[in-house]
Order: structure tokens, then sequence, then C-alpha cells
């Protein structure tokens, strides 16, 4: 049977993920930015999807929205490219708001703070959720981006915060609010200081529920651990990106439970549209127009 | 037979001298009661010394105990008339969290809570207190019932995690556990939950949104086990007893934080040597702060429950 603790591993696998590629990744970004400031993107940048293994210019994929021409695999994109793609000109973004730093005075192989420190310098908000007022097709919405960038976009204080202050702009707006979802789970460095991270969201959800206002949940990958298990499975309406890897245990731990191979396409956007937890599966392309339906749908009719 | 943890060797040792002493005495003249008693008292000061000074790991095997009073150990010695209500009305009954209507010191209540088994089949019924989808959309339908009935919620809290599986997946283990926070954070009647064991991560908050959270002395919660933050942080297994300090799951930590309201003293020794005494301290501290809650409005107890939560990690 199951060993106790072996479960508490899975939120935190995807983190591991990002922990294990976090040099070799912010290094690529950094080279990346360094070089398409000096040159534009030069045309002999090359890159292979990893979905199909196609060879393609960087400077196509990512005038494609970074979805793989040939095969469709919506690659994870930064908050400001996300931002534009969504968002009409002229939208704000809103102050990231300041929090306890480090409370824990916690340190693994390294200090948090040099973590932090690290993960600001590679770029450029000061945490892992960010919020733009603007409109969407001529609909006022404030939209938060969760970046996988930023320490694998986990939850902590200062996204449980940008969250909060997000909905309350939404509110005194008078406008849905939207959350672009990416998260490896809880930010462990924070400890249960993170994990209250998920009631405190959920205080949020419910304010915009009570002022009649819209909550929409974009599942970008991958969104996993306390996230999924708190604001990202709360939306009026639930869309997730082709592809994308959602789901509250990691595969890893699911797999050393059940000792059973996993399914085809398990925890990916299309398994969960399937079993009736999302409602629709939408193309990066054509994100921004089903937002701007369903805003027009979810607009507060008023009362005479 | 209390079976001993690894850092209570000395103590185990103690007492198998104790047990040895007394076998001779029974079948002899000898009168060595003055020496049993003598060392009887040294046993119990060695226990109150050790567990004084528990570090966060040693507190995590404490917490763990396969001895350790669980949710039906509670329903029995600290709760009267209890009425298991079963099912989600959708998909199964779980009983990885059993609850119901039950009487707490005169005080009609609805309590909830994981099970984790106490032998081999117990643990296989309950899934060793790692619950299922079906698990937390029971504890919000006994949720929404308490509020419809004006019944106080009284949560113990006491698992690893939500069960990591194919089939809890798929039935939308996130969601539920979103939902059952969720409910939490709605009730319109005082909510009361007390950590009782270990609280595991979102499995545990699921059914812990409460007004007021009590901690037995030494029960952990964390948002992820020692092992696990030991195999992502610092990629090895054996630094658990480091992650557990580090990331501060004690009762102790808790309160410093303010993450928890107070802390319920425990027998010396632990819970285990003394479920009855520990079900009784638990039982009187629920019950007072039940009364704390008791008059305030609909409104006031969710509003006060919402600042709560808003509350931590804000300047
Ligand atoms: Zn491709």
């Amino acid at each position: 049977m199951r060993r106790t603790g072996q479960k508490a591993v899975s939120k935190a696998l995807f983190l591991q993920d990002w922990y294990e590629t976090e040099m070799s990744w912010l290094s690529k970004v950094r080279n990346s930015i360094s070089s398409l400031a000096k040159r534009d993107t030069p045309d002999n940048l090359w890159m292979k999807c990893p979905s199909c293994g196609e060879m393609l210019f960087a400077k196509d994929f990512e005038a494609n929205l970074s979805v793989c021409p040939n095969c469709q695999h919506h690659g994870r994109i930064r908050t400001k490219t996300r931002f534009d793609l969504l968002l009409d000109d002229g939208y704000s973004v809103l102050p990231t708001p300041k929090v306890p730093e480090n409370p824990l005075n916690f340190r693994d192989t390294k200090k948090y703070p040099d973590r932090l420190k690290a993960a600001r310098a590679a770029n450029p908000y000061p945490d892992a959720l960010t919020n733009a007022a603007g409109t969407i097709d001529g609909r006022k919405a404030v939209l938060g981006v969760q970046d996988f960038a930023f320490m694998g976009g986990s939850m902590g204080m200062a996204v449980g915060e940008a969250f909060v202050a997000g909905v309350e702009k939404a509110v005194a707006d008078n406008c849905a609010y939207i959350i672009c979802t990416a998260a490896g789970g809880a930010r462990m460095q924070e400890g249960i200081l993170s994990l209250m991270q998920m009631p405190k969201t959920t205080v949020a959800t419910r304010r915009l529920a009570a002022a009649g206002l819209p909550y929409i949940v974009v599942l970008t990958d991958p969104t996993t651990g306390g996230v999924t298990a708190s604001y990202a499975m709360l939306g009026d309406v639930q869309i997730a990106e082709p592809g994308a890897l959602i789901g509250f245990a990691g595969q890893r731990v699911i797999q050393d439970t059940i000792r059973e191979k996993l399914p085809d396409g398990f925890q990916r956007a299309e398994y969960l549209h399937a079993h009736g937890m999302v409602d629709m599966v939408v193309h990066r392309k054509d994100l921004k127009g089903t937002l701007a339906t369903l805003l027009g749908y979810l607009e507060r009719k008023e009362v005479a | 037979m209390i079976s001993f943890l690894d850092f209570e060797k000395p103590i185990a040792e103690l007492e198998a001298r104790i047990a040895e002493l007394r076998a001779t005495a029974d079948g002899s003249d000898l009168d060595i009661d003055g020496e049993i008693g003598r060392l009887e008292k040294k046993s119990a000061a060695m226990l109150a010394a050790t567990y004084a000074k528990l570090t966060p790991w040693q507190k995590t095997q404490v917490a763990r105990h396969p001895q350790r009073p669980h949710f039906l150990d509670y329903i029995r010695l600290a709760f009267t008339d209890f009425v298991p209500l079963a099912g989600d009305r959708t998909y199964g009954e779980d009983a990885a969290i059993i609850g119901g209507f039950a009487t707490l010191d005169g005080r009609k209540v609805m309590v909830m809570g994981h099970e984790k088994g106490h032998d081999t089949p117990s643990r296989i019924k309950h899934n060793f207190g790692s619950a299922k989808p079906e698990g937390y959309r029971k504890a919000i339908r006994l949720m929404e019932m308490a509020s419809k009935f004006g019944l106080p919620v009284v949560t113990l809290v006491d698992t690893a995690g939500a069960f990591p599986g194919v089939e809890a997946e798929e039935r939308g283990q996130a969601e539920a556990i979103a939902r059952s926070t969720e409910a939490c954070l709605a009730l319109g009647v005082p909510m009361v939950s007390a950590i009782v064991g270990e609280g595991g991560s979102g499995g545990a908050i699921a059914i812990a949104a409460a007004n007021t959270v009590l901690m037995l002395e030494h029960s952990v919660y964390s948002v992820i086990s020692p092992e696990g933050a030991s195999s992502i942080l610092w990629r090895t297994a054996d630094k658990a007893a480091d992650a557990a300090t580090a990331m501060k799951v004690t009762a102790q930590d808790l309160l410093a934080l303010n993450v928890i309201e107070s802390i319920v003293p425990e027998p010396n020794g632990g819970a285990h040597r003394d479920p009855a005494a520990t079900a009784r301290t638990l039982a009187e501290a629920i019950g007072r702060e039940l009364d704390a809650l008791s008059g305030r409005s609909a409104a006031e107890l969710v509003r006060q429950r919402e600042e709560r939560f808003l509350a931590i990690g804000s300047l």
C-alpha cells in the first residue's frame, strides 16, 4: 500500500520539473532576450517543436502565437505576450501588491530571497501573477496572468494577494475578472502561508460572485496542485488551451500509487473536457474572440 | 501496548525493565513496589522531557503514530448520539471522510473529519484517510445542510493529503477540494476545525477554512509533506527532518505565524498514550470556541472567516 507522504510529493512535481530546468531555461530566456534586442530575431535561430519534433524558425513560431504550425502544440508564453494577445491596445498593468518577504526565513539549498532575486532578475514583473486592466473587443475586464517562468508560477502570498487585488479592481470597475492560470503548485518556501492562499483566493472569487460579476478561468499549461484546487476550478466559465496539463496530483505520484499505466491524454485539456471539468478547449488564436463573446453574455443586465 | 518511536528508545528500555520487574514481583514475595514506583516516575519524567523538546520531524512522527486517536475514536470518546450520514448523492460514499450529526457536551453539531483506520482492513476501508472527490462532495453536502438547520460545524483534520489516483482526477479532485473550501467560507453557522494529526495540504484545508482553527499540541500542518519537500528542494529523500524544520509545520510554529488560534495540550507522551484524556481536553476546547462564536449572525460569521484568511499574507 501507499506510504505516508508519497502523495504530498504530487503537487510539487511540476515544480520539480521547473527546478530541474531552472538554470537552462533562465539562461535561454536571457540569451533570447539579448539577441532579440540586438538584431531582432535572427533568421538563423531555430527551435525544435517539443511535441512533434519539427524544426521551426523561432521567429515564425513566435509570430504564430507560440503555436506550432505543424501540430498546433501550444507553447508557454510570457505575461506581456498574453496581455497583448487578449487585451485591446491601451491597457494598464496594475502594480503587484507588496507582501511580507520570507516570513519563514526559509532556506533549502539556497536562501529563498536569493531564489526570488534570481527570478526577479530574469522576469519583468516582481512575482508570478500580474494583472492588467483594459478592454477585450471594447468590453471592460481585469486580466490576471500567471507566468510559469517565475518560479514555476508557484502560488505564494504575492500570488494570492495579486489575485485578491485583481478581483478588487474588477469589483471597483464593475467588470469581469479573467485569470490565465499556470502553476506547478504552491510556493513551498512559504510553507503553510502558501497553503492559506487557497481559502484566501476563494474569498475573492466569492466576492466577485456576490457583486454579480463574471469570473472566467483560462487554464494554460501547466496548471496543477493547490492552484487547480482553488481559484483555477471556480470559474463561471472554464476554458483550457489545447494540450494544457491540468490536474491536482502529479502524474509520477499517481503512477507510484496505482502502479498502472496512465490513460492516453490523462490530465490534458481535452481529457478534462471529456470528463466534464472544462466548458471548452480553445485555440490560442480564437481566445480573445471567445472571451469577448462570453463577456457579452455575462454582462450584468440592468434592472429597470 | 504502546509502540515506541525511534527517539523514544531510552524510555522504551526503561519501560521494559519496569515490566520485567513487575513480572518478577508477581511470582515472588519480594517487595519491589518502591523500586517500580521510582522507575515509573523516572520514565514519566524522561517522557515529559523528551516531548517538551520534540523536533518538527519528531512531531511529524507523533502526528502519524499508528496508535494516535483518529476520528472515530474522538466520536466515541468526546461526542454522543452520533448519527453518521453517507454519500455525495452523485457518485458514491467515501469512508475517508466521515460525518454526521453529533452532540458535544449538550451542543448539537454537524461533525466531520478524516479517518485513517487503525488496522489493515480499516485502513483499506478508509483509504488511509486520503479522500476522493466524493468525500469532499459529501462534506459540502453536510456543510450546506448544517447551514440550513443552524447546526455549528466541527471538523477534525487528519490526512496525509487528498488521494492521488486516476479516477479521483477524472471525477474532479481539484474542483471538489476548491468547492469544499468555498463551502466552508460560505457557512452561515459557526465552524471550528481542529488539526488532530496530519494536516496534509489541500486535502486538509478543504474542510478547515473555519472561523477558528485549533491544533493538538503534537499535530502538524503543512503545504507538502517533509518527504516531498526534501525530494524537490534538496533533491534527496533524506532531508525530511530539515524540510520539516524549514517549512514550520508544528502547532507552535503555526500559532506564531497567526495561522491558528490556539493549541490544545496533549497528555504526557502524546495523544496515543491517553486517547480518553486527549478527547476530553479537545472536546472542552472545541466547546469553548463554539460558545465564543454563538450568537453571531450568519453575515458576521462569514465576514470574520473571510477577514481571517484575507489577512494571511497581507501587509
Ligand atoms: Zn509541433
